[in-house]
């Protein structure tokens, strides 16, 4: 028990009260332990899923991962072999459309909010921002079909104006919080040397924050690389290569989606390595960023 | 402008360089409030381009509602309320009864809660009170990584890995011993409510603990200390001192996952079954509003079922504002104490 130190005027004049602590009962120190029990129990039964995931995507998804599945399209249905190199171009296209059009949009709204926003109006984009943030992704995906699919054709645009709309909110929210972080003092400096407005904003607090926003981006870009449920009926996939922002597009999610559900077990080897691949790609662009951002505001500070 | 005056005798070096700079600014001084004027330009272009972002995010959710709402006019002109009391689901003979969606979008996400809760709550309070600092942070990572897979990836393995140990061991094991519920009966298939259930439990852990996490972790010191003074044991010091306090917050984190559980599209499509009945039985194979837009959006032929699905669409989105909103507030509500940083 923590000592009770409580402030006397003269410690040595007061008599030493004789506290008599009652020992705690057994219940109470058994009740103690098995809580403690049950608590390491969740975390274990916790991390079990979490293990058995990565254990299986390494097991199954690097077994059947080949040059083939790296560089070939889909083979016909049913017919063994074949790969989805397709689908891995075409979700960097639909991956960079996104992002072209997301991550602008996300960081001005950001900025807007950090620098101009203090009102009920800023207020309110915050708000909508947060609501959007936990709009389900096929909802989105209904609205880009409603948009730029509904009469024009499914095409890789719709998927990628799907995922930016998923990709603002975040982006927005963590820019936001990034400069709200810079130190109002070096905004003052700026403006003190004569500096506008705008080239403050640009050259002295973004620059700033530059590490926490391209955070704030690779988590967006994360959390979009692996959602499948926008693409369903905006990209809608395509077993053949394809390069242009208007034709149906392969995506790695949706190939994983398709050959999960096939009964053919060629198909279901290759829907592992897919998600290893995918899981890779996640994992190595996030940490790729991190650590250049790193080296980064090393070399400026 | 005093302080210059003061500083300037201590310097006599660079008296003459201010001097000269005086003059040179004297000119614009004379009308002070245009001495911005060089820059105001591009700074109006600047601040209206950020403006036109901040818009955009409210153009979105501007445009989120309205093509759900044109998009569903024509259902809900043929069916009005009826549409979310059928349980007819009928493409052909274009009858559209949303209940058994809606059923089985509570169920499973009900599911998933009971299962959720209590194992992130105990991740969340063994990380805050229990663990050796150490392990704080590696656990908190490992335990966010889980939000980091893809939901087709958490589909996959439930299809090859969870299904099967549900339909070989957990199914017939809950069936002879529960099965007198009723919630527990029928063949066990493996895929069902529960399998979408125990999946979408998973998926959520991560939400739930790490906001419950965070509401633990402001839960004043002298609170614990308090308690612990009066001498209880740990436990009771996380009961009484801890978790009372956090509760508000717990339950906003719960809410929270509830959004995404009842959101969550294709984990839950790839093991729920796929059919649109309500039964009682958990091992039942069920649908869930987001799956059947999942499965027959882009096949649905003529505008009635298309405005049908776009339809659920709708109470989707209008179910989640409401679930998140709820949930944000109750968690605002405890965090506030914190140093706001959001709103400097």
């Amino acid at each position: 028990m923590a000592s009770p130190r409580r402030e006397m005027p003269d410690p040595m004049s007061v008599p030493t009260p004789q506290v008599v602590v009652p020992p705690i009962s057994l219940r109470r120190r058994v009740t103690d332990h098995v809580m403690t029990g049950v608590a390491v129990l969740t975390v274990v039964l916790v991390l079990a899923p979490l293990v058995a995931i990565f254990g299986y995507l390494v097991y199954k998804g690097l077994g059947s991962l080949n040059w083939a599945f790296l560089t070939q399209t889909p083979k016909p249905v049913g017919e063994p072999g074949g790969g989805m190199a397709n689908a891995i171009v075409g979700s960097m296209l639909i991956l960079g459309i996104a992002s072209l059009i997301g991550v602008p949009f996300g960081i001005g709204a950001g900025i807007y909010l950090a620098e101009f926003g203090r009102n009920r109006f800023g207020a309110a984009i915050r708000f909508t921002a947060d609501v959007l943030n936990g709009v389900p992704s096929i909802v989105i995906g209904i609205v880009a079909w409603a948009l730029l699919v509904r009469g024009r054709g499914f095409s890789a645009l719709a998927g990628g104006v799907a995922l930016a709309i998923m990709m603002v909110p975040t982006i927005c929210r963590t820019t936001e919080e990034m400069l709200l972080l810079v130190p109002q003092a070096l905004r003052e400096a700026a403006y003190g040397l004569g500096v506008p407005r705008w080239r403050t904003t640009l050259s002295i607090t973004l620059r700033t924050a530059t590490s926490g926003v391209i955070t704030g981006v690779m988590l967006a870009f994360a959390r979009v690389a692996g959602e499948t449920a926008p693409l369903l009926f905006t990209a809608l996939g395509n077993t053949f290569w394809n390069l242009r922002y208007d034709q149906p597009t392969a995506a790695l999610p949706l190939q994983i989606y398709v050959y999960a559900n096939s009964a053919y077990d060629d198909w279901h080897r290759q829907a592992w390595a897919g998600s290893f691949v995918l899981i890779l790609l996640i994992v190595s662009s996030v940490a790729a960023v991190r650590y250049a951002v790193r080296r980064g505001s090393f070399g400026a500070a | 402008m005093a302080n210059h005056a003061f500083s300037r005798p201590d310097m006599p070096g660079p008296q003459p360089v201010e001097a000269t700079k005086v003059t040179a600014l004297s000119t614009p001084r004379t009308a002070p409030l245009l001495h911005v004027s060089s820059g105001e330009v591009p700074d109006r272009i600047f601040k209206s381009l950020m403006t036109i972002c901040g818009l955009a995010v409210l153009g979105v959710l501007v445009l989120i509602v309205y093509s759900l709402i044109s998009g569903s006019r024509l259902s809900w002109h043929a069916f009005g309320f009826k549409f979310f009391a059928a349980s007819d689901w009928d493409p052909v003979g274009e009858h559209f009864g949303a209940l058994p969606f809606i059923y089985g979008t509570l169920v499973s996400s009900l599911v998933a809660l009971i299962i959720a809760v209590p194992l992130a709550v105990g991740v969340a309070v063994f990380t805050t009170e229990m663990c050796p600092k150490v392990l704080r942070a590696p656990l908190s990572f490992f335990v966010e990584l889980l939000a980091a897979i893809p939901s087709v990836i958490y589909g996959l393995w439930a299809i090859f890995v969870l299904v099967p140990l549900m339909s070989g061991y957990v199914e017939p094991f809950l069936g002879k011993t529960l099965g007198w519920t009723g919630l527990f009966t029928g063949a066990p298939y493996g895929i069902g409510m529960l399998a979408a259930g125990i999946i979408l439990a998973v998926m959520i852990i991560p939400i739930i603990s790490s906001i419950a996490r965070e509401v633990l972790m402001v839960v004043p010191q002298h609170q614990r200390e308090a308690v612990l003074a009066l001498g209880a044991t740990r436990w009771e010091m996380i009961r009484v001192g801890v978790l009372r306090n956090a509760r508000a917050g717990i339950v906003g984190g719960i809410i929270l996952g509830l959004g995404r559980a009842l959101g969550e599209t294709m984990a839950v499509t790839m093991v729920i079954g796929n059919r649109p009945d309500i039964a009682k039985s958990l091992f039942a194979p069920g649908y869930t509003m987001a799956s059947v837009l999942a499965n027959e959006f882009s096949e649905a032929t003529g505008d009635t079922y298309l405005s049908a699905l776009v339809e659920i669409g709708l109470a989707l989105f209008v179910v989640t504002i409401i679930v998140n909103a709820l949930a944000q507030l109750l968690v605002w509500t405890v965090t506030r104490g914190q140093p706001a940083k959001g709103n400097a």
